[in-house]
């Protein structure tokens, strides 16, 4: 029991990283696509919260390495190079967007923050999809001496792994937009949001299709494994489902629901995702695999980590949800 | 370089880079929650002045420190997979916390930066001080899983397995006390020299100026009073240490030969060939005392620590000369500080050129004798990534090329270093523009090609 309830709250943690964390990367996507014109909107928007936004990651982070410290050793050495590309991608959005958001003033010089803040925006998605990509995939080898190239770069540079990216980096732009459309002041602006979730919705469908066909491709049957559960194929059918949904209130500009459709649909996309995982952390090319189950920590650790979990969940989400009201109310 | 080295100095080097932003983010919010209470009771502008212009550069440094600090989280699998394999499930307690501790932070920084007319006044005062508080637990956590490194416990090793994990034991474990004491004064230490050197350097040009000299008051008070607090938790920190790790001890002190009584060697040129401490200064009986609180206690030398588990002498005993000389010399500037302060007749030497100069060059004190503190704790337990457990060469990643990872992380933070400090002149070449109390007239600039113009300057 302990082990699913953790599993649950760092999936939520991811599923707020996607959805919080995506539209703060997305922003950075966005501003690259429509320049200048942006900036500003975007500053305001995720200035306040991207600190907070960025916890979800650690928390993820902490809970693999505290609760199943061999997932986290076997990844950090098989997916070494994608993790240090994320790492760098990180290192430089974080520190571009500060420094050019609590500059004195704006010169010339932001040229340089603009240009690694859009770059990394774009880059370090990608890099995190790849890397799921190489989780899922299973083409991670156990055996460290079969060669560098087979080891170290095959597992995550491949087509369908670049796909994976692509859809990561697509997925949290529209994110993103979706967003952006409830914050952006000026009509021209809002025009451009709404023009560019509907069509990285079109894409993501499209590229999501291509996902599976590629998956197919390499030897991993997901759209079988998708099909085969109820609760995947369920999600399947509700997250297409939502897709003329959440264009009508985009038309209709109902950012609340719009918001909640599109947060709704992500959730939906993750949970069917996980239900084709499950228990699977990490699969490798021999067909075994590293389960939640046979790689979990002790019950005293567990017993620890359920605490640390419930304890921050109490205190955390109300002030969350407080620095968020604070930030929604005009002034 | 081999992998193994490469993967030191990366970690050695992320560490000590982070370290130095972890320790603004626990001292400022407490110099700001200072400023801005004292705002509160007494309405004079320098001192909201001070808070919003030190929370806009700490809002800077902040988050290099949380992109430094993941940094850490990834670095921790990244070079030492065997090392959390084991060590995961049993420390993590601490870094969970720290979590925890984390996302209180960020949440009390968002209102506490952005918040200025959105929260009520104490509300934002109450969340500066959230934002200080959680940050000195954060610090307190981690050093507690540090302190485990140095003292493992919360286990039984048994034929290189680790069994009956209790993580309570672990994260209370026998370092973790003294270090995170002296460690919380140390930040406070740090940051106060830092900025009161700062603030005094820009003084020396312009006396009257109300904003700098309220600054380097408030910022020398809080280092000055830490500054008296280092030499007593550094000594408990250190009887610490000699009951257990006596490898680290003797290295530390350079004492290659088990001693009754034992005399304190200071300063010197270690020799390893000879085993013998070249040009150094030595008291009899000191060590014994300092040690173990007794003049004739036995203080156990490297010649008593099997060779293979011998820590690097030569970088632990200058490590530990550099940190206790600028403690020295920073509990020197204390005394003096508190001194002139406690009299109207010698009030006014605190804006003496020379007194201004002084603390001027000891701006970097506090920052060197902490990453020289942490190289004596680090290196000193060397061979052992877990003392006594686990070797560092059995816990590094079997990835080839760490070399240029290293060169790579070395390259970027040199560029981001670099660019800080040019933020940061910018932020101080305009605060007399920006702030009322930071010039004469009491006016406020704000337009572009002013500010465009004194950044030229
Ligand atoms: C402002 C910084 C600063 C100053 C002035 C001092 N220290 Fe320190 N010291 C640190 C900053 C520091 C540190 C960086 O914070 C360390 C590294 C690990 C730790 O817990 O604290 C440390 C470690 C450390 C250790 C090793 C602890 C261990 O390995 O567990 C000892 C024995 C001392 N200190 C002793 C002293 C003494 C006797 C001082 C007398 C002046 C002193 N320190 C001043
Ligand atoms: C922020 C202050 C710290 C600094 C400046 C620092 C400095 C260093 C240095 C110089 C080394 C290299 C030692 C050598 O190989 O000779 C090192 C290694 C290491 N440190 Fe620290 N350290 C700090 C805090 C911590 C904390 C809090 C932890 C853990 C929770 C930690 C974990 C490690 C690990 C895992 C290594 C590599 C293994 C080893 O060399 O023993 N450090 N650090
Ligand atoms: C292995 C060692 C360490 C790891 C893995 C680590 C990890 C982290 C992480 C992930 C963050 C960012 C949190 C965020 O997103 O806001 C962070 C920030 C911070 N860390 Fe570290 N850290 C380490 C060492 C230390 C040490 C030795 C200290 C101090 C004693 C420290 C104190 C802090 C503080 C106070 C912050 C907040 C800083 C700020 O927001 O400016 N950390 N650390």
């Amino acid at each position: 029991m302990m082990v699913e309830f953790v599993m649950l709250v760092m999936g939520v943690a991811l599923f707020f990283y996607t959805v919080l964390g995506g539209a703060d990367f997305g922003a950075g996507i966005i501003e690259m696509l429509t320049g200048e014109r942006s900036i500003r909107t975007i500053s305001k928007a995720i200035a306040p919260v991207w600190e907070a936004n960025h916890v979800w990651l650690i928390l993820v982070l902490v809970v693999i390495f505290n609760g199943f410290p061999k997932v986290f050793s076997t990844m950090s050495i098989m997916l070494h190079i994608p993790l240090l590309l994320v790492l760098v991608g990180m290192i430089f959005r974080g520190t571009a967007f500060t420094f050019r958001h609590y500059d004195v003033i704006e010169d010339s010089s932001h040229r340089y923050y603009h240009f690694c803040f859009r770059a990394s925006s774009l880059l370090t998605p990608f890099f995190l999809g790849m890397t799921l990509g190489a989780v899922i995939l299973g083409r991670i080898s156990p055996d460290l001496n079969a060669g560098f190239y087979a080891v170290f770069i095959a597992p995550w540079l491949n087509a369908f792994c670049i796909g994976m990216g692509l859809f990561t980096t697509l997925l949290f732009s529209y994110v993103s937009a979706v967003f952006l459309i409830g914050e952006v002041e000026t009509e021209e602006g809002r025009q451009i949001m709404i023009t560019y979730s509907k069509r990285s919705l079109i894409a993501l469908m499209l590229l999501g299709a291509l996902i599976m066909a590629l998956a197919e491709w390499s030897g991993l049957a997901l759209f079988q494994q998708f099909l085969a559960q109820p609760i995947s194929l369920a999600t399947i059918i509700l997250a297409t489902l939502l897709i003329p949904l959440i264009f009508r209130t985009i038309e209709k500009r109902q950012i609340n629901t719009m918001r909640v459709l599109v947060g709704g649909q992500v959730a939906v996309i993750f949970i069917g995702w996980a239900a084709v995982q499950f228990p699977d952390f990490i699969r490798f090319n021999d067909g075994t695999a590293l389960t939640i189950y046979n790689t979990a920590a002790g019950a005293a650790t567990f017993r620890q980590l359920v605490i640390a979990l419930t304890v921050g969940v109490l205190i955390i989400l109300p002030a969350f949800f407080y620095l968020f009201k604070v930030f929604k109310q005009k002034v | 370089m081999d992998v193994l080295t490469a993967a030191r100095m990366q970690m050695a080097f992320s560490l000590g880079w982070h370290i130095i932003f972890a320790c603004i983010g626990m001292a400022m919010p407490f110099f700001m929650a200072y400023t801005e209470w004292k705002w509160l009771k007494t309405g004079e502008q320098v001192y909201l002045d001070l808070t919003k212009a030190w929370s806009k550069g700490v809002a800077i440094f902040f988050a290099v420190g949380a992109v430094s600090g993941t940094v850490l989280a990834f670095e921790l699998g990244l070079l030492w997979p065997g090392f959390m394999e084991h060590a995961g499930d049993i420390i993590g307690m601490p870094f969970s916390w720290e979590g925890s501790a984390f996302f209180m932070e960020a949440i009390a920084l968002g209102i506490f930066l952005y918040g200025w007319n959105r929260v009520n006044k104490w509300m934002h005062w109450v969340s500066g001080l959230v934002v200080g508080i959680s940050g000195v637990l954060s610090g307190i956590f981690v050093v507690a899983a540090n302190g485990w490194m140095n003292s493992p416990s919360g286990f039984d090793y048994v034929n290189g397995e680790f069994t009956n994990i209790d993580p309570v034991a672990a994260m209370f474990n026998d370092a973790w006390f003294t270090q995170a004491l002296h460690m919380t004064f140390a930040a406070f230490c740090a940051t106060g020299f830092a900025v009161a050197g700062v603030h005094a350097i820009l003084l020396l040009k312009d006396k009257d100026n109300l904003f700098h000299r309220k600054a380097t008051q408030v910022a020398l008070l809080f280092g000055a009073i830490a500054a008296l607090a280092m030499p007593i938790t550094g000594d408990i920190a250190a009887k610490d240490v000699a009951k257990r790790q006596p490898a680290k001890l003797a290295a530390m002190e350079a004492l290659y030969h088990t001693e009754r009584p034992a005399s304190l060697i200071i300063g010197g040129i270690p020799n390893d060939e000879r085993q013998e401490v070249d040009y150094a200064l030595r008291i009899p009986y000191a060590l014994s005392f300092l040690a173990h609180g007794d003049f004739n206690a036995e203080v156990i030398g490297l010649d008593q620590i099997p060779d293979d588990e011998e820590p690097p002498v030569l970088i632990t005993h200058l490590a530990f000369q550099i940190m206790i000389g600028c403690g020295g010399l920073m509990l020197l500037i204390a005394l003096a500080f508190f001194w002139f302060s406690s009299s109207a007749k010698r009030r006014p030497i605190l804006l003496r050129n020379w007194w201004l100069k002084l603390i001027g060059l000891a701006t970097p004190l506090g920052f060197i004798a902490l990453e020289a503190g942490w190289t004596v704790t680090e290196v000193g337990r060397q061979p052992w990534i877990i003392y006594e457990v686990m070797r560092t060469k059995d816990a590094v990643t079997p990835v080839p090329g760490i070399q240029y990872s290293f060169i790579m992380i070395l390259a970027i933070y040199t560029l981001l270093t670099l660019v800080l400090i040019f933020l940061m002149r910018r932020q101080i070449k305009t605060v007399s523009l920006l702030y009322a109390s930071a010039n004469k007239e009491g006016k406020v600039v704000k337009d572009k090609a002013t500010l465009e113009a004194a950044l030229k300057e």
